[in-house]
């Protein structure tokens, strides 16, 4: 079983993308099961979602304490919340930023996560190229299924074209393949190559 | 068809499923989602001839099903804690009049302090209100359990709450198979009302009962439900003929044989337990699960024959009733009368704190020890409880309880979860 725990703040989309990865796992034959961690529903108010992606009926409801993978879709979270709680040591993070490891100060933090685990991915300038708005959520499920392997891609689009009809599914779709791409071209870079996980 | 959907939202469209007539409802989180699903099926004109009425408050809602019931129409709404609490008296009166409402309860908390996330206080402090009360483990579950209910309560003239944990529930995408129309049709029968307001053959219904036969009514009413205890388990068998599902039923046991201790609790916290007992299995500890799906009525003779051979019973319940314990246990430890099994109270996930595994593993070792305390509080912040304790034994004005808490909380650390 894959835990991945989604953070950000009310109104950009969080418990959507949790929704929008079970969807894309269940497309692919999985079982997936996805949640929120709502607390009073108020815009800007930290928020978490969790997903758990399994070859087998997924039975417990308990909150995702030991995540396989974190989505962080907004990095002034960062400093503030214990986002790295329990974060399995050869787990996967996706951040939603423009700066680097180093700048976001948290560089030596995660520099014992395995090479091609960790990326920082522009998801929020990907959402105003394609849909005129700092949507980080779709981008950020496109760079999952790169980094991790666990989702085809074309799943997670799938997912998406569902749940949003027309015109902004297929932006949300384009999102998530520029998401994809960035995190295939900087783990090229880095020299890293692709570590996917476990599939189940 | 089997996808991926929002528990609300497969709830919502089993109901479209059971051709609804009237729904009437208030929205409150968060059964939100199932309400505004459905009104806006309503208005697409995807629910038949059914009519969705906005209602000024829960209490409006219920009253609006009473009258639509009596005269004839299938009716169905939902709510949650406080609403649930507000509608309370027309909550008996749909028992009292034997009129066939299925109700939605998405639990949750019941204020103040206000709360909005899961636990099951607002169902429990309605337990003896006269409905049937059936508790679903799944998304699927839930959706099935709306099926069953409308044909329990029109065979029975019984009003029956499904009750579905909120949020854990109601907001989780999980995979649902949801039949279709020709199947759902074949095992609910059009409502064909036992007693109905018709102005071309007038009768009254609700007249003042006094001394000389209340008790009568209620012996009726109590032996009605005693005869629903056959009739939610026929439901559910013939539903699985039907469907090659289990769904339902009185209680259902996992990895009961040879259980020396047994775990029992209702709703979405079953799951969870499974995976403990897994856990505790691989340890060697002889332990089983016992499901209660069924509490109102509440099936004593079933409970007794699944435990009679264990040697403990653990009851987790998300409910507290206040200087008295567990709810769930009483009932259980009624059903358990002279047969010397002890009985241990487990008050859990309270306002929605989310019940882990591994604290139900190691609850599980301390109450073979013989370690906890009766009734033990799961992941209780003990920390905090004492110093707010020794705060008040120092001032007497030391202010608001819930405050207070919260604040000693934050002072040791916001955790993740």
């Amino acid at each position: 079983m894959i835990a991945i725990r989604f953070h950000g703040r009310g109104g950009q989309g969080v418990v959507t993308a949790a929704e929008l990865l079970s969807m894309a796992a269940f497309a692919d034959g999985k079982h997936a099961q996805a949640f929120p961690s709502f607390g009073s529903e108020r815009m800007g108010a930290p928020v978490m979602a969790f997903c758990r992606i399994d070859s087998k009926t997924i039975r417990t409801r308990e909150a995702v304490t030991h995540p396989d993978m974190l989505i962080v879709q907004d990095p002034t979270l960062l400093h503030q919340v214990e986002i790295f709680s329990g974060l399995s040591p050869d787990g996967y993070v996706l951040i939603n930023s423009t700066f680097s490891l180093a700048e976001l100060g948290i560089g030596d933090f995660l520099k014992s996560m395995p090479p091609g685990h960790v990326c920082v991915v522009p998801a929020s300038d990907i959402g105003v190229k394609h849909m005129r708005h700092p949507i980080a959520n779709t981008p950020l499920l496109g760079a999952f299924a790169g980094i991790t392997g666990v989702i085809a891609l074309e799943s997670v689009q799938s997912a998406m074209r569902q749940k949003f009809s027309g015109a902004l599914g297929e932006a949300n779709a384009a999102a998530a393949q520029d998401g994809y791409d960035h995190v295939i071209a900087s783990l090229a870079r880095e020299g890293s190559g692709l570590h996917h996980a476990r599939t189940t | 068809m089997r996808a991926q959907l929002e528990g609300s939202q497969a709830v919502a469209e089993a109901i479209v499923l059971c051709r609804p007539e009237v729904i009437a409802a208030y929205p409150i989180s968060p059964q939100t989602h199932i309400v505004e699903r459905l009104s806006r099926m309503v208005k697409q004109g995807d629910v038949g001839r059914c009519q969705y009425l906005n209602v000024e408050s829960e209490f409006g809602a219920l009253s609006v099903l009473i009258g639509a019931s009596a005269a004839g129409a299938r009716t169905y709404t939902a709510t949650t804690s406080q609403g649930l609490l507000f509608m309370a008296e027309a909550v008996y009166n749909a028992a009292g009049l034997g009129l066939p409402i299925v109700m939605t309860i998405a639990n949750r908390a019941v204020g103040a302090p206000i709360n909005i996330w899961n636990d099951h206080s607002d169902s429990m402090a309605l337990r003896d209100a006269g409905w049937i009360q059936l508790y679903a483990e799944t998304n699927q579950e839930a959706a099935d359990l709306h099926i069953q209910a409308f044909r329990l309560a029109e065979e029975l003239s019984c009003p029956v709450m499904v009750c579905m944990d909120g949020y854990i529930l109601t907001h989780a995408y999980e995979p649902v198979d949801l039949p279709d129309q020709a199947s759902v049709d074949a095992f609910l029968p059009a409502f064909s009302p036992v007693q109905l307001l018709d102005p071309s053959e007038p009768i009254s219904i609700g007249a003042m009962v006094g001394p000389e036969a209340f008790t009568e009514v209620k012996y009726l009413a109590h032996q009605q439900h005693l005869r629903a205890l056959t009739l939610v388990q026929d439901i559910s068998d013939s539903f699985e003929r039907q469907f090659h599902r289990q769904s339902g039923g009185l209680c259902t046991g996992y990895r009961m044989t040879d259980a020396d201790t047994i775990v029992i609790a209702l709703g979405s916290v079953i799951g969870t337990i499974q995976e403990a007992v897994d856990g505790l299995r691989n340890e060697g500890i002889a332990v089983g699960c016992l499901k209660i799906s069924c509490y109102r009525p509440f099936p004593s003779q079933q409970i007794r024959a699944a435990l009679e051979s264990s040697s403990r019973v653990i009851v987790v319940e998300k409910d507290l009733a206040v200087g008295m314990g567990g709810i769930v246990s009483a009932d259980v430890r009624m059903a358990l009368n002279g047969l010397h099994i002890p009985v241990h109270t487990v008050i859990a996930g309270l306002g929605g704190r989310s019940i882990s595994t591994e604290s139900l593993k190691q609850m599980v070792r301390d109450v073979r020890a013989e370690r906890l305390s009766e009734p033990h509080f799961l992941d209780l912040n003990l920390r905090v409880v004492d110093e707010e304790l020794a705060r008040r034994r120092e001032q007497r004005r030391a202010g608001p309880l819930a405050e207070q808490v919260i604040r000693a909380v934050n002072a040791i650390g916001t955790k993740v979860v």
